[in-house]
Order: C-alpha cells, then structure tokens, then sequence
C-alpha cells in the first residue's frame, strides 16, 4: 500500500462518518470568524433556536470593514465614519457577545486581519483542521493544517455542528527546488506557480508546497504562499511541519504548554507526506527560474517577470484566453508589448492577508531605508496585519522608515486589499500592491491591480514604475 | 432552501472564462447583514456605468447597454450560461445569494471553482457542469435563437435543448437530495450528533491540546 500524503493524514484524524459514495462528516478544530461573513449565520442560529456546538472552538476579529485612519481608530467602533460598516462590526460584537465567542474586538492590541491573527495567536496550529468564511483561510495551512474558506451556510453549519460535510479533495504536489535569487521571495514564487499552472490549475485539489526552497522559507514566507492557492483554484495550500514550524508555534499565547506541548510536538512531527505517497497531480519548479514577478491583467494567472513585456492576444492561442488577454489590457489600460517596467504607478499598498507580517515590513523598510517615494506616486500606504505586528514594527523603528520615505503608516485591517473600508483605488489608477487579487474594481471601482512582492511594491513607490528591486538595492538612484 | 426539481427557463449568457465572485457581487454589497436583496446588483460593475452603493435605488441608475443581461431579449433569464472556471476568487455566499435573488436557479458552465460550486447547493442554485464543446454550442444555439430555453431535470439530470437534444449531467447524489427536498445539511448533520460526540471523546484524549485553549 502507498503512504500516505500529509493532506490524506489530516484528512483520516479528522473523520467522524462517511458513506459509501464518499460523502465524510470532517471535524473542525478552529473556526475563525469576522463581520463580513459571519451575520447571516448567527440569525441562521437564532432563527433555528440553535447554539454554537462548541464555544472555545471557535475565535473571532472584525477586519475588512474596519478602517486604517488612525483619527477613525481611535474612537473604536464609534469611530467608523461609514454607517454600513459600522453595523457590520458592531453586529460581530453583539453576536459574539450573546454567544460567548471570544473576540479581539477593534482596539484589541490582538486586532488584526484574521489570516495574521491566528498563527500569531498559535490559535490555529499543526494538525487542525481550520475554516473560516474567507477564501484566504489556506493562509494557515502553512502550518501543517487543512485550512480552508467557506461559504456562509457553511459558518452557520460549523458553528451548529463542528463539522463540515465534505469530500475528500485530490492530492496536488508543487515543488520548488534550489535557491532563490536576490530579491525574490515567496510571493514571486507563488505568482510564478499560479502563472505555471492557472487560476483553474488546483481546482479539486489540496496543493502541498515542499521542495527545498519551501523548507528553506520562514513561516512568514510558508503562510504567503498557501494563502495564495486559492488564487491557482485549490481552497486547501500546505506545507509539512518541520523544525522552523515548532520553532514558530512554541510559547504562542494559544499554543499547547508542558506536557501537552510534548504529546503535540510529537504527533506535529508526523505531519508530513511519507516518502512513497503518491499525488494526483505534481508540478515541479526551480527556484532560479524565478524572476520578481508582476502581474499586468486582471487574473493572478496573468503574471510576467519584470524583464518582461505586457503580452497581447497573439500570444494566446486559445480563443477563451485571446479575449481575457484583449479585454484585461483594455481594463488596465495597457499594450501589448509594452515593458512592464514602463508601467507607471499611482499607488502604493503594503498589506493585506498576503503579505502584512513583521518579515513583509521589514522587506518594504529595506528598500524605502534612507530613500524617498516618487513624486508621481499619489499614496503609499503600509497596513500592518495586526495590532502585535504594528507594534513589533514600531519597536524596529519600521514606521519612521516609511513615513520618513513619504509613505503612510496605518493601523491594522484588510485595508486596499478589497477596498471595504475608506482606503481604495479611483479609477484608472495603476497600484503596486503586495494584496493576492488583481480582479476588475477590486480595489476600487476602476482601479488598476498589479500583484507583487512586498519587496517590489516598495521599489516602485522609489521608482514611480516597476522595476527591479535589486537595482534600488545596488544603489542606482531613481 | 427552495427545492429544485424541474426548471424551464430562459437562458442568458456570461461569455468569459474566469468569472470571480467579485464580479459577481462587488464588495461594497458585502456589508449588508441580511441574505436577501442581492439581485439589482448582481453583476453591478457591469451591469450599470455608475459606481453602485449599497442601499441605493437602482432603477435609476444608467445602463451599461452592451452588457448582455441588460438586452431585451434576456429579460426573465433563469438559466446563466458561463464559461470555464466560474465563481472563483472569494468565498462571499453573497454571489450565490445576488445569482438567486435576480432570479438564476441553474448555471451552467465547462467547470466552476470550489467554493462557488459548494455554496450554490446551498442555496437552490444548481450548477450544472458540461463538457466544454457542449457549452460551447449552447453558446452557439442561444446567440442564434431569440427566447432560447433550456429544460433542466433534476431529477433524471439532464438538459434538454429546443430541438429535443437530451443531455446528461453529473450530480453528488447527497447534493442531489437536499436540493430536490430543499433540504437543510443542519438538520442532517445533527441527526449524527452521538457520533460527533464521540470522536470528540476520542480526540480528547489523544490530542487534548485542541480542547484546552487557554492564552
């Protein structure tokens, strides 16, 4: 018999019933809940005159909707200008409040983008099975979970019954192999991946990421990553836990102590695909091959490397994907053939699920260090993921980098990423953004999304346009 | 949930591959607290020329006239016919919810992505996945013909096009179930609470970390 993947593994602990025909009955260890999707649910609840299952499983913090100006911060929920958001927080206070769910309300110093929160938190931990009503849940299965998004019928489900019912995903390999270059990061490699195989590419799937170059990558690195499979289509990415995955998780507020800690650490280390365990699908990268990466259309599929230049309909050859390619270049206001150095930027946004960590700022602070921002550059704003990164940041002196580069220092939430609160793109604005979608209005009504690493969005607020981060790096002055 | 069981209806196209659920329902109708009351902004981006709000009157809002579900001839549409890939991007139910509330019971497209296709079970929309040369003449057919119907049968799945053509689909027989009796997964769910419980008895004591949550 083969072995057995890490996902097949979480999969077999997990299991309370499944029939014949495949349909399981998944336990879920740790739901996370914020405003946006969560109101709909609790009144399903109500409604039904049912009770959350099980009340410690489940921890929650309001994000999206919460704004990033420090003058609306600082009055907490009362603060928030826009009245519609601030139903929306405010409902997640009262229903966690009537429910008995913890919550790190808005001023909360653990306030943060829920993806930021939980691995911070060592809330969601190696070997659970994680969901929330955010496709960005595979975030946590860096750790050496399953992790997915869901829907909302399915937080009602989750809070009702602790479970999920479900069928067992197919078995995706990505492997990156060797050392990357200078200036590139795991956000270049994850583009690179979704580039390779499509946004459709992991559809079905649970994607493990291994290979030496993620082994070699932190768990700021690891979470950057997976947080993006559903970007290439798969709800669940993964990485096998290792020693920097133990290293990350010890002495975590939530994470196991003492004696427990002992029994975690050695069922944790058997989190991994055995040697002989066989995928569906595998698709190999090497880490040389790998450029920084920016994206130039409107589907994180349609990536290039900074050398490039902007592609055009004639280098498609499917009928479906010409018209994408001709319709994305009319909404970016692009042309084919164009460099994407070229492409000039209005602004600027370091943040977001995918890349608001202590490491990502640090990456952005290295570049901006002692440097300005271009002129040309209407706004660049860094939003840290949680109220413990900003303050990590702070006390690395990071915010007076930025501000002192001309960019703006926030407070944490989703922020440009999806634009919910007063933070957004106008239209026909070009965006470096460190964000994980490029989708038409996604950050603002006519706004134009380019994806890329925290370390390149930081070189084009220096340069005005995109450029190579190492070219800012080696001292050639903008 | 609505049960659905039979459905003829009018079709209505969405010819673009990778249709994200933002599209679907822009975030700013994301802060509503309610299920209900998605459809006037179901595709509002394209729809309208305006920037929608939530809450706003759009009767008055001017149309985007070369957007397809603001023809004449789509008018009353309950049948979307997509592209590959469909409904990816964010989890929000919302897109599911704005697709019902204007009035789509069925979908049908070469593949969906997973969350999408998941929670549309939920809420007695059924996705129906065709090969993709199928859809691809159904494409064909619907441009060519004026008031083009599809009949969709859940029951014995299949599509039938105008000129008679019978076409079967794949459905999971639990999803089929719920959908047909308009079935709530709750209720099914906690008719196994015993075993529930007692894989959580189990995993206290092999991993009673995941039960004791202490900061």
């Amino acid at each position: 018999m083969a072995g057995k993947t890490l996902y097949d593994k979480l999969w077999d602990d997990h299991l309370v019933a499944i029939t014949d025909d495949g349909d399981a009955l998944l336990y879920i260890d740790r739901h996370l809940v914020h405003e946006v999707t969560s109101p709909q649910a609790f009144e399903g609840l109500r409604l039904a005159g049912r009770k959350p299952w099980r009340i410690d499983a489940n921890l929650a913090t309001p994000d999206h909707n919460v704004p990033s100006a420090v003058e609306e911060r600082v009055h907490g929920v009362d603060g928030i200008v826009d009245p519609v958001s601030k139903l929306q927080v405010v409902t997640l206070d009262e229903n966690c409040d009537e429910f008995g769910i913890e919550e790190f309300k808005i001023n909360d110093e653990r306030q943060g983008i829920v993806h930021v929160v939980g691995p911070e938190q060592g809330a969601t931990l190696p070997g659970m099975t994680v969901v929330c009503g955010d496709s960005h849940t595979a975030t946590h299965g860096a750790l050496g979970a399953i992790a997915h998004g869901i829907g909302t019928s399915e937080v009602e489900h989750v809070l009702a019954t602790q479970c999920l019912r479900q069928r067992k995903m197919k078995n995706m390999l990505v492997k990156v192999d060797g050392d990357l270059r200078p200036g590139v990061t795991a956000k270049d490699i994850v583009l690179a991946v979704i580039g390779k195989i499509g946004t459709a590419g992991g559809n079905g799937c649970a994607i493990e990421f291994g290979g030496s170059t993620i082994r070699n990558l932190s768990m700021e690195g690891r979470m950057t990553i997976c947080n993006m499979a559903i970007e290439a289509g798969a709800r669940v990415g993964m990485v096998a836990v290792d020693e920097t995955t133990l290293k990350y998780v010890e002495g975590r507020p939530y994470a196991p102590k003492g004696e427990d800690w002992d029994k975690a650490v050695a069922y944790w280390k058997t989190l991994h695909s055995d040697d002989d365990a066989v995928f569906d699908k595998v698709v190999e990268l090497k880490a040389e091959d790998i450029l920084p990466q920016v994206t130039w259309g409107t589907s994180p599929e349609m990536v290039a490397s900074i050398n490039d230049n902007v592609p055009g309909p004639d280098d498609f050859s499917e009928p479906v994907k010409k018209s994408a390619c001709e319709r994305a270049l009319q909404y970016m206001g692009l042309k084919a053939g164009q460099k994407i150095r070229d492409i000039k930027l209005d602004r600027v946004f370091i943040g977001s699920c995918t890349n608001s960590r202590i490491e990502d700022l640090r990456a952005a602070a290295d570049v901006v260090k002692g440097r300005k921002i271009a002129a040309t550059i209407k706004e660049a704003l860094v939003v840290p993921g949680s109220g413990l990164v900003k303050r990590q940041a702070e006390a690395e002196g990071l915010d007076k980098i930025f501000v002192e580069a001309g960019m703006k220092w926030r407070e944490p939430s989703c922020s440009m990423c999806l634009a919910m609160n007063s933070d957004k793109l106008g239209a026909g604005e070009h965006c470096a953004s460190t964000s994980n979608r490029n989708f038409e209005g996604r950050q603002g009504f006519g706004g134009r999304t380019h994806l890329v690493s925290p370390a390149m969005a930081a070189a084009a607020a220096v340069a005005g346009h995109f450029v190579d981060v190492n070219e800012i790096l080696e001292g050639a002055q903008s | 949930m609505k049960p659905f069981t039979q459905l003829k209806g009018l079709v209505a196209p969405m010819d673009r591959a990778n249709v994200d659920t933002d599209m679907i329902i822009p975030k700013q109708f994301l802060k509503s607290i309610k299920r209900s009351g998605f459809g006037p902004n179901l595709f509002d981006e394209l729809r309208y020329l305006d920037e929608g709000q939530p809450g706003q009157d759009c009767s008055n809002r001017p149309l985007n006239k070369d957007f397809p579900l603001n023809f004449p001839r789509y008018q009353g549409a309950s049948v979307l016919l997509a592209r590959e890939n469909f409904g990816c991007g964010s989890s929000r139910e919302h897109a599911p919810w704005a697709l019902e509330d204007y009035g789509f019971r069925c979908i049908i497209a070469p593949s969906y992505a997973d969350i999408f296709f998941n929670n549309c079970f939920k809420n007695g929309v059924l996705p129906i996945a065709l090969g993709a040369e199928i859809v691809d003449r159904l494409f064909q057919e619907m441009y060519a013909t004026e008031g083009y119907q599809l009949d969709v049968d859940l029951e014995a799945q299949t599509v039938t096009t105008p000129s008679g053509e019978v076409i079967p689909f794949e459905v999971e027989s639990g999803r089929k179930h719920c959908l047909l009796n308009g079935l709530d997964d709750i209720g099914i769910t906690l008719q196994q609470a015993d075993a529930i419980r007692e894989y959580e008895a189990k995993r206290r004591k092999e991993a009673p970390w995941l039960f004791s949550r202490s900061a």
